[in-house]
Order: structure tokens, then sequence, then C-alpha cells
């Protein structure tokens, strides 16, 4: 399997999903620059995590209009893997790759943290070495993970299985106090229609490694190497 | 002001030499030194160089007792930060900072460039920054906007490491109304570099180029280093505009720049233009080389209009770096600036004339040696008064009086009380290498790649330096040491901030001068060097003084992560034991603040012999990988150390005071130092006691874990539950009260 990971300035976890990623692939991924117009050819397109041109304006509001994330859509519609997480989902986001917005969240506090979520939908390419309503430990950090739609895209997220991962407590119960920014419906990680794009407010790449405290994100890794390889 | 070249410059009157923060004989000095008056530009210089901030000139004739030198230490005090091997090739360089006053004025920035600055310090050496850490230091909770100072700080600080990617990993924060005034915040940066690929700010190399990089400069910041070294009085919410304004996005494309480049050979030099901006990079990198520097300041890079020399002198924007580069090698350089989309401007070139001379629209606006500036700033051996120790007794407390009720009292305590509302606001697992999160004893982060770790602690206890600053000191760096080795990590160096108010007022010297002797002393006896440091004095207001506060940044190694200890309970049913000897010290603890109200009595003595025999025995289990946690015994005494480690766990214990010990309340809440507290499996607990008979440390089995609850045999039990609640509460119900 061959992986690239878009670098933006300030990007900031482009080394810790590359070490990840390289865990599982056996090699090290393609690191693209931001404003290279091209894409080597890649099964899984990875949109990292950080605070892309300073999240100025709107957090990754800047960076969906960087050259090399149309030639992302574009692979994307074309069918390709990608992998937004953090950052990288409010990317996916704001350059339409996938449906609602991200908004601040409802303390108006970054949170950095451990979050138990419950996989939602382990028939996908990104899931598919999970167990259907597992739950999983990843950790956050995040300013604007407050995950928002409105009730017919919502509606359209659950006909269509399109919710990824849920914040929910140590035995899958799905209460407020587990939900760490206010997201609707404690929606974590959502899928395109299609399910080869998923973005994600939590880090897999923290979890990919019992030293840092957690394994819960290389199912993830491995799924995607079975799946695409 | 205004000192362009087309304005007649106005004239240097004694009201204008006081504006500058210079006493009149200062000013004296500065006309002999340069057999002229200054002009206002000259002045402006002068007067930040010679400023405490940059000058050290209180401090520098007692800063000389540290030790600094240790066969691992590669670079002690006196350049951007201290640099420590740690084998394979790889080095440690770290630094603290103080950024006081600034975050008083405004939190949210004061605390951010505070931040910001202390990165750069680490990077500027060629080293990328892993790991930030903080010491705070608040007022009363319930003074006048003390809760919008904590709120602004955490979000200034948070806001700044997080967008440049740097876990934030530890740090301490503590309120008292001594701070309530000036609050501290102290911001310590660690960073990783080759061993043989260190840079210095040494410019050399005549007629190679000097080259600014980085952001543009502004009007914000002027007289920074100036107003760092004053009291603040009733006006100084005034000086707001002094404050500079952080933009963390453009450091990190500067950090990133600059670590492009210095992976060529292109740089000969290079500093941060931190306080003093312009003026204090140029000068001390020509100082350090023995060289000159000519600045045409028309090229650099400004983004405000018709800035004057004096302007862009003194400004302190943020983000910016002076390099002297290879001549030759400037077309290389500069395309690495464009590809991070930052400025790159050649400013000016090394001369052999050892003085500074800045031209503005071809005329020359400042001429100066660049000897008495940098090197010779008015010293001050100022005068100071022996502090007598606190010796106010104890006030004795209710009889029978419930431990466990004192326990939950005590852990919400705001000192006491969980912080993790301030550092669930860090990212402080970015870069994937946080194998210990903060709130154990010390952080640990991994050397990228490798199976080493570094342990890093930020502590001092301001209530034992007031009581008695010799021995505060003195426990400031064992408290540090004892952090570093209940990881199992081995102590190799500290860098200090040391707080302290006017020194002008005799007893503000005598803080500075029996803290800085208690530390030197514990730095010798334990073998931890000072590699760096910074003084940050005047941290005063209508006369009323911070307790003094000499904070220390310490940074161990751990040879083999899998050895690394944690302080929570491994599990049930294993031994727990005490090392160290427990006297029962109620003075200046803080079960006797919150009994008695306030804090009476000594601080505890600090037996540096007993700091080295029991952290070395300590060290020795942990390596031998028979313990199953271990936490050093600090504030709120044993039983708040076992109730730390127990909800850390998750698993309860039953413990009892040996027969001989004290009364309950001193044996249980007593700060006696040079303790810790073992866990080991049942099994292994008699060897343990053994072993500790003999190297003649005091080994004592208190009791086993186990259950949900904390029990102190005799009384009754308190849930974990409980405690947790008490324990977490006190911090999220603070923050979310009304404004007063």
């Amino acid at each position: 399997m061959k992986a690239a990971v878009i670098v933006f300035p300030g990007s900031n976890c482009d080394r810790d999903i590359a070490v990840a990623l390289g865990q599982s692939i056996g090699s090290a991924p393609t690191m693209i620059w931001h404003r290279d117009t091209e894409l080597p050819p890649a099964d899984l397109i990875v949109v990292p995590g950080g605070f892309s041109y300073g999240d100025y304006l709107r957090a990754g509001a800047m960076a969906a209009h960087s050259p090399i994330m149309r030639e992302v859509v574009a692979r994307a519609r074309a069918g390709t893997a990608v992998l937004a997480i953090c950052n990288g989902f409010q990317v996916a986001t704001e350059c339409g790759l996938l449906p609602g917005v991200l908004l601040r969240n409802s303390n108006l506090k970054f949170v950095c943290r451990d979050v138990h979520l419950r996989v939602e939908n382990p028939f996908t390419p990104f899931t598919q070495q999970y167990d259907d309503g597992e739950v999983v430990t990843f950790p956050v950090a995040h300013h604007d993970g407050n995950y928002f739609a409105d009730a017919e895209t919502h509606r359209s997220l659950l006909d269509n299985d399109q919710i990824a991962f849920r914040y929910c407590d140590r035995r899958g119960g799905l209460d407020t106090s587990a939900n760490p920014n206010g997201s609707l419906d404690n929606i974590a990680g959502i899928f395109n229609a299609n399910k080869n794009v998923l973005g994600l407010m939590p880090h897999p790449e923290r979890a990919s490694d019992p030293a840092l405290g957690g394994n819960d994100g290389r199912p993830m890794f491995e799924s995607l190497v079975a799946s695409l390889s | 002001m205004t000192d362009t070249a087309s304005h007649k410059p106005p004239a240097i009157t004694p009201q204008v030499v006081a504006a500058h923060g210079l006493k009149p004989d200062e000013y004296d000095r500065i006309v002999a030194a340069i057999g002229r008056p200054p002009n206002l530009v000259e002045l402006g210089v002068f007067s930040v160089m010679w400023s405490e901030h940059c000058s050290y000139k209180s401090s520098k004739k007692w800063l000389r007792q540290f030790p600094t030198t240790a066969p691992w230490v590669i670079c002690g005090p006196g350049e951007n930060a201290g640099v420590v091997d740690i084998g394979d090739g790889q080095a440690v360089v770290f630094k603290m900072e103080s950024h006081n006053h600034p975050s008083f004025i405004e939190p949210y920035q004061g605390a951010a460039t505070g931040v910001g600055g202390i990165l750069r310090d680490v990077f500027t050496m060629g080293a990328r920054p892993i790991a930030n850490l903080n010491a705070l230091r608040f007022g009363d909770p319930q003074a006048a906007k003390m809760r919008h100072l904590v709120g602004g700080v955490v979000a200034g600080i948070g806001g700044y490491g997080n967008c440049v990617g740097v876990p934030t990993v530890g740090g301490e924060c503590t309120f008292d109304s001594a701070y309530n005034g000036n609050i501290l915040v102290n911001a310590m940066t660690v960073g990783l570099a080759r061993a043989d690929r260190i840079f210095y700010a040494r410019a050399a190399g005549v007629g190679n180029p000097v080259v600014y990089v980085g952001a543009k400069t502004g009007r914000d910041g002027i007289h920074g280093a100036t107003m760092a070294s004053a009291e603040f009085d009733e006006t100084s919410e005034e000086k707001r505009p002094t404050v500079q304004v952080g933009d963390p996005f453009t450091e990190k494309l500067l950090l990133e720049a600059c670590l492009e480049l210095m992976a060529t050979n292109a740089i000969v030099a290079i500093q941060d233009m931190g306080a003093a901006g312009l003026t204090s990079s140029s000068f001390e990198m020509a100082a350090r080389g023995g060289v000159g520097i000519e600045l045409d300041l028309s090229s650099v890079p400004t983004r405000e209009h018709a800035m004057t020399p004096y302007e862009i002198m003194l400004s302190e924007s943020q983000e910016r770096m002076l390099l002297v580069l290879a001549k030759g090698r400037e077309a290389e350089a500069a395309a690495i600036f464009r590809k991070w989309e930052l400025d790159f401007a050649v400013v000016g070139r090394v001369t052999e004339s050892k003085k500074i001379v800045a031209t503005f629209a071809g005329e020359t606006v400042l001429d100066l040696p660049v000897e008495p500036l940098a090197d010779k700033p008015p010293l001050y051996d100022r005068p100071w008064t022996t502090i007598v120790c606190n010796s106010e007794p104890v006030p004795a407390s209710p009889p029978g009086i419930d431990i466990g009720a004192t326990l939950k009292r005590l852990l919400a305590t705001p000192d006491l009380a969980s912080k993790r509302w301030i550092w669930e606001q860090y990212d402080h697992m970015v870069m994937a290498d946080t194998i210990a999160r903060p709130g154990g004893d010390a952080a640990v982060v991994r050397v990228h790649g490798t199976t080493k770790g570094l342990a890093l602690s930020s502590d001092c206890t301001p209530r034992y330096c007031y009581a008695d600053p010799e021995m505060g000191g003195r426990q400031a760096v064992a408290e540090c040491w004892r952090n570093l080795t209940a990881v199992g990590a081995r102590p190799l160096a500290i860098t200090d901030c040391l707080n302290f108010g006017n020194p002008e007022r005799p007893e503000i010297m005598g803080e500075l001068v029996g803290c800085i002797a208690g530390m030197a002393e514990a730095c010798r006896a334990l073998d931890f060097p000072v590699v760096s440091g910074n003084v940050s004095l005047y941290n005063e207001t209508s006369g009323v003084a911070v307790k003094p506060t000499p904070q220390v940044g310490g940074v161990g190694l751990l040879d083999d992560l899998t050895t690394m200890m944690r302080s929570a309970f491994g599990g049930g049913s294993d031994s727990i034991i005490l090392i160290g000897e427990t006297f029962g010290h109620l003075g200046a603890s803080l079960c006797t603040r919150l009994l008695a109200g306030r804090d009476a009595g000594p601080p505890p003595r600090v037996d540096l012999v007993a700091e080295r025999r029991n952290g070395d025995f300590v060290r020795k289990l942990i390596d031998r990988r028979v313990l199953t946690a271990c936490h050093d015994v600090s504030d709120g005494g044993l039983l708040v150390a076992l109730a730390e480690m127990a909800l850390g766990g998750h698993v309860g214990a039953v413990v009892a005071k040996p027969v001989d010990a004290a009364n309950e309340l001193a044996f249980w809440f007593g700060e006696d130092q040079a303790r810790y507290i073992l866990t080991c499996k049942s099994a292994d607990a008699d060897a343990i006691l053994a072993a500790a008979g003999e190297a003649q440390v005091r080994a004592t089995k208190l009791g086993s874990t186990g259950g949900r609850d904390l029990t102190v045999k005799g009384t009754k039990g308190i849930s974990l539950s409980e405690l947790q609640t008490a324990h977490e509460g006190w911090f999220p119900t603070y923050m979310a009260a009304p404004n007063q």
C-alpha cells in the first residue's frame, strides 16, 4: 500500500501519523508539501492534524483552498481513500469532502484527553478490524471539534450509515457527559456517502503505541492496509 | 518619541533619562564610557541593555555561586539555553524564563509570548523543542480579577504551544495572596539536538552578512525589558501597549525554516530577538564574538508606517531571529525562508570595529562600542539583611481531629486540588512521545525513535522560601531531583527562574542571597548543576513583594523507558513502604495553612545527605524492576501522597501509623523531606526492607493496597470516589463561579 500525507504550513501531526502509518504499512508514507499541485499515485491520502495556516479565518478554511486540496478532492471523488484527522477533518468539511461543520467546543476551551468512542460502522476500509459497537479509546486535542449538521444532513448520515464513531462512556453509553465538545448526536467521526473518506476529531495515530497509553488506533491502520493493499 | 533623520533629536534631559529607567549615576557612567552624551537612540539602547532584565546587575555577584559544570554539561549559562549530553551523539537543550509583568497586564498575550520566547531560545541553538513546562503563581483565588488572570494565562499558554505543536507536559500552579498584585508566569522549553550540531550566538567572520528573518518589526513591546525591571503601581494598566502580541503560526514556520537552514552549514551565529529585540541580539552576538556589526536599519522589514530608528532598535515584536551567515550563502538561505513565507533581509555585516554602528536613510543614528553595553553593565552589590527563619510556633490542632475529613479538605485546597482543568487545555500528547502525562511526579517524554526518555519537572515551594530562604532554596532543588528520581531517571541538570521583589530593599536582597545559597548547596550535594536561567526582579506592587520564588526546572535521563515508574498504584495486595524519616514537621505545611489559616513556623529541614542516599536507593530499586509504583512525598505530606497514588490507580489502601511515630496529624500531614512511597509485590517487601537496612535508609512498611477506600487503621475509611470529587472539584467550580 502507498500512502501520502499532506503537509500544510502549520500542520503539526504530520510526523505522528507518518510514524504510526509506517509501522502498519512497513514503509514511510510520502510527505506532500501544500504548494505541490501534483499528487503521486497513492492508495491512501492523509490530511493530518495541526493548525494549517494558523487556523486563521476559520479552522481549515484556508487549507481548503490550497492547490493541493483540489487534487485531493479529485482523487477522493475518483475513489481514493482519504483519512482526515482533527484539523484534517475541519479541512475536509470546509472543502466539501464531508458534510457538516466543526464549531468551537461548547465550553469554548481547547480539550486534550482520552475519550471513549463507539464504533458505529465496522464495514468500511477504515474500520473493518473493529467490531460493531466496540468501545475504543483515542485522545482528542482540539478547540473546534463540535460537529454540527442541519436536520436533513443528520438524517442522511444516519440513513446511509455514515456515522463512523460516537463519543461514549466506558460501556458504550451515549450520555452527554461523555461528549467532550458538544457535538451533535455525540458524533466524533463521519464517512462520506461512498465510505472512502473518513473524517474524525480523535487521533488514532496517538493511540497506536502501547507506550503512549493505548493501541486502539492500530486496527484502523491495519484495516486500511488489509483493504487497500 | 521620534528621532528620525529628518527631525532634530530631542535633548537628553534628566527627565528623559529617568523615563528610560536609568539612574543619574548610570547616565554619568554612559557618558564616561562613550566619551560624549548619547543621542536618544543610544540612550534607549543603554536603557534596555542595562535593565535588570538584560544585565542581571543586582544578581550577577550571587549567581556565581552556582555550580555550572559537570562531565555531561556541554554548555552552561551565558548562551541562549543550557546544553547537556544524553549519549548516542544527542544533547538536550533547555531553559526557563519568566513573563510575569506582561502576563499581569495582558494575561493571554503575556503568557503566550512567554512560551514563544522560550521556544526560540531553544531552537535558536539547533534543537527541536520536544516539551514545554510552566510554573504559575496566582494570588488569592478571590482577589480582584484573579479568575480572569488564571483563565487568560492558561488559554495563552495553550493557544501558543498547541499551535506550534510542542506538547505542554508538566508544571505547577499554586495560589497565595502574596501574588495578588504580581502573578508569576514561568515557561520552560526542552529541546533535542545533535551534540555536534549546537548553534551559538557568537558573531564571527569579518564581512559576513547579518540577516534578519521571521516576522516584520512593529511598534509592540517597546521597552518591555525596562517594564520588566520596575515595580508596578496603580498606573500599571497603562503599560498594556508595551506587551507584545504573539503569532504561534509564524513561530511554527520560523522553527521549521531555522531547523531546515541549520541542516546546512550556512549559519555562523544565530540569536532570537527576544527582550530588547534587535538591540540585544546584535550587541550580544558581537560581544560574544569579539567583533562589531554594521546595521542598515532602513532594510529591516517593518509592518508599520514611518518607524523611527529608535523604535526599530527597541521593538520587541515576536517571532524574529538575527543570523550571521557564511558569506556567499545568502541565496540558499533566502530560498528556505521564502519557502516558509517569512521575511529574509540582509541588514548588515560583521566588522572588526568592536562597535555597533547603525545607519538609517544614509545617516548614522547609533555608534556605540560593544563592550560597555554588553559586558560591563553597572554591577551592584546591593545591601542585604539576613532573613531570620520564621520561628512562630505551629498552633496546636484541635484535639480529636478527624484524619479522613482533614485529608478530604486538604485535597480540595487550591494548592493541592487537581490541575486537570489547566492541563486538559494544553495539547500534552502532540509529537506522540509523551510517555508520562501531566499529573504525576515528573513528566516523561521519549527521545524520538529511541527507547530513552527524558524526565522533566518544575518545582519550588514559595512558602518555605519565605519562611527560610536558604532552606527553601535547598528544598526547591531537592524536590525537583526527587521528582525525577521517583520515575527512575538520573537527574542531569537544572535551569532556574529566580522571581523576587525589589532588590533595592535589603530584605528582598536577603531573600535572593539566601535562596541562591541554599540552591547552590543542594546543586553541589546532588551533582545537579545549573546550565541556564533567568532572573526576574521587581515583582512588587506598591511596596508589596511576591514571596521569594526560585523556580527550578530539572531534566533527568532514563536510559531504558521500560524501567520507568509511575505514581499510580499498580494493583491490589501490593505492600506499601515509606522511605525516609518522618519527624512530623508541620511548620509551613499546607495542613497548618488549612487548620490555622496562616503559614506558621519554619519549613522542614532538608538533609542533603539523606536526600542523596534515599534517592539513590530508590533509583536502584526502580532499575532492578522490583517496584510497582513510586511517588515523592511533598506538599500535604504522607496521606496526601497516598491519596494521589490511590486516585491515580483507582485502587484503595489500608495503612497504619507505626506505634513509635509522632501524633496522628503530624505523622500523616507533616512535610518532612527526602521521602518516597513505594509499592511492591508483597513477596518482595522483606527483601526491600532488608536492602534498605543495609543501605542505612529508613524504610517502614505502612500497609497494603486494595479495595475502594483509603483507610487509616483505627479511623473510618474514606471512599476513593469521595476523595476524587474533592480533589477534582475545586478548580472547575472556582473557574465556573461568576466574576466578582
